[in-house]
């Protein structure tokens, strides 16, 4: 009797959680294939049949998408690169247990608590391309400072570069979360480990190359994964650094600008469910890969 | 190139006066350690300047406020920038509140409901459950945004801060989930097992052994939903009307706005950013565990 009733209470704990996100999740992820086979432009749905249509128009006569993907890539390289980049060298550094370590720590994660709103309307200001009286932010910083040679028209720098500018204040952002996850990576390898390298002769340069850097790849394949997809839908930080602009265009903003300012529903769908596919490819090897690991704990 | 040994090894011989080649490491472990604090601090820089900005700016009288003299210092400290941009932002800056607060209430909850079942009480196919819930949250949500509208409307929740209050809680459960059940399955299984025998049921358990045990995990999932709610954008913008709009499309309408000078917008960000940050400076340490919940163990 009292295993049915736990069973029941079991049932109703987990219940609302698996409807809603049922719905939510799986129930919407279909209805939005359903209508990125459609032929819905305009106020009024439509759902006639038009198969892979606007998938097709997307991927192969839409010069915006191209324009998009290119710039999802440039984006992602600059974003990805430099937090692995700048993180792992920040993390080795503090893990060398220097004065002011938790200082510097909290200083290099405190941006993932702002809002990319935050950082784009802040950024706007510093990455300021105006010139002569106009100058201001990095550009009049640089310039008072006498490193001219820096000055630049950060994100208003003729495509495809433009978009690579605005690596910087992602980084700003996330480059701190990289750190944070290869200092945890390298507080996990034990110290027997690095003495055992060194008794065996290596200098501390191929104790990292070889041992230590080896030995962070789960750290990696996190960082790559949390930041790859959060880059595959950059969205907001764009949004608030420039508004839109055609030159700093990925599918994410298409997708929002098709779809609620020219309302082209079917093809805000198709777009939508490209982004799916793209960080399904991304993450579902790896949460497959993860969850089997952990059974196997 | 040959670094010295890492500062994690204490010297097993004092390190002064001894022969000189060690003392020349020395010397170069202090000049590779100053090198490292001078990058590190460098980098800090870079990491507070946007603050520095906003603050200073922010601080300014609007006669002193001139994009020439942007990185100088206020000569006092003015209130007149943030006092414009609180009154601009006050509605919606409540309306921020509004929604992150339950929002971040509700999904802890049926977190922890999850978590505890998931983790505890394991039946044929709760992992599968439990992965298919995790996938919910690396979801783009573009993916999902045009039925979420259509369904919003149906149910009658568009367009004000109830609606955005349900997808808040329904989005958030995947990584609370994870949390949770991470959490619970720490808990030892004696424990449980022995209030079973006292009689215990499955909710008494969870009633009076894992709640008791749970306020670092509540506190690391309340103030992870309260951060990311709080600066959320997507979902706000599409399912609120201007009334109900949250904080975040404020203020990026502010800064688009030709009218608003770029010192209210600065003062405006700044006050956008202050409750997160108030709240990552206090309990910054359950701030990173959220942080790396959703990562190590994704």
């Amino acid at each position: 009797v009292r295993g049915s009733r736990d069973r029941l209470t079991a049932v109703a704990m987990l219940s609302p959680s698996v409807i809603l996100l049922g719905i939510f999740v799986y129930g919407f992820i279909a209805w939005s294939i359903r209508v990125s086979m459609s032929d819905w432009q305009g106020l009024i749905p439509s759902y006639n049949f038009v198969g892979l249509d606007n998938f097709v128009r997307l991927l192969f006569n839409d010069r915006r998408f191209q324009i998009d993907l290119r710039n999802t890539v440039v984006f992602s390289v600059v974003f990805i690169g430099g937090a692995i980049v700048l993180g792992l060298i920040l993390a080795i550094l503090l893990d060398r247990k220097l004065p002011g370590e938790g200082f510097f720590r909290s200083v290099f994660l405190f941006p993932m608590a702002v809002s990319f709103i935050v950082t784009g309307v802040a950024w706007r200001w510093l990455m300021n391309p105006a010139t002569g009286t106009r100058t201001s932010g990095l550009n009049l910083l640089f310039e008072g400072l006498g490193l001219d040679f820096l000055v630049s028209q950060w994100h208003t720098t003729a495509p495809p570069w433009g978009i690579a500018y605005v690596g910087i204040p992602a980084l700003w952002q996330m480059s701190g979360f990289a750190m944070a996850l290869f200092l945890a990576g390298l507080r996990s390898i034990p110290d027997d480990l690095r003495e055992a390298a060194r008794v065996d002769g290596a200098s501390e340069w191929q104790l990292y190359w070889r041992v230590i850097i080896p030995l962070l790849r789960p750290a990696l394949l996190s960082v790559v994964i949390i930041l790859g997809h959060i880059s595959l839908k950059i969205f907001d930080l764009i949004i608030a650094l420039s508004g839109r602009q055609l030159a700093l265009d990925v599918p994410a903003i298409y997708m929002w600008t098709t779809t609620f300012d020219a309302n082209n529903f079917s093809r805000g769908a198709a777009i939508g469910i490209l982004l799916l596919l793209s960080v399904a490819l991304l993450v579902v090897p790896y949460l497959w890969y993860s969850r089997r690991q952990e059974a196997e704990l | 190139m040959s670094a010295p040994p890492s500062a994690l090894t204490p010297p097993l011989v004092a390190p002064a006066r001894t022969s000189g080649s060690r003392s020349l490491g020395i010397v170069r472990k202090r000049t590779l350690r100053t090198l490292a604090l001078v990058f590190l601090s460098f980098m800090a820089v870079f990491y507070l300047l946007p603050i520095y900005v906003m603050l200073s700016t922010g601080l300014k009288s609007f006669e002193e406020v001139n994009l020439a003299t942007m990185w100088q210092l206020p000569s006092g400290l003015y209130f007149d920038n943030f006092r414009a941009a609180f009154a601009a932002l006050r509605p919606n800056l409540i309306n921020s509140l509004l929604l992150t607060i339950p929002a971040a209430i509700g999904s802890s909850i049926l977190g922890a409901f999850n978590g505890y079942v998931l983790s505890k009480w394991r039946f044929r196919g709760s992992e599968v459950v439990f992965t298919l819930l995790l996938f919910g949250m690396f979801i783009p949500y573009q993916s999902i945004l045009i039925p979420l509208v259509q369904f919003m409307q149906t149910i009658n929740l568009y367009g004000g801060i109830p609606g955005l209050i349900l997808v808040h809680i329904v989005y958030g459960l995947p990584i609370v989930t994870l949390i949770f059940r991470n959490y619970f399955a720490g808990v030892p299984t004696e424990l449980v097992e022995s209030a079973r025998i006292d009689g215990a049921s499955l909710f008494g358990v969870f009633r009076h052994i894992m709640v008791p045990l749970s306020p670092p995990a509540f506190a690391v999932v309340l103030i992870w939903q309260f951060t990311n709610i709080w600066n959320e954008f997507l979902f706000a913008v599409v399912l609120t009307r201007p009334s109900s709009w949250p904080v975040t499309v404020a203020l990026n309408n502010l800064a688009g706005s030709q009218i608003v000078e770029w010192n209210v917008q600065m003062a405006g960000a700044l006050l956008a950013a202050v409750p997160t940050l108030l709240v990552y400076i206090l309990l910054g340490r359950f701030f990173v565990r959220g942080l790396m919940a959703g990562a190590v163990k994704g």
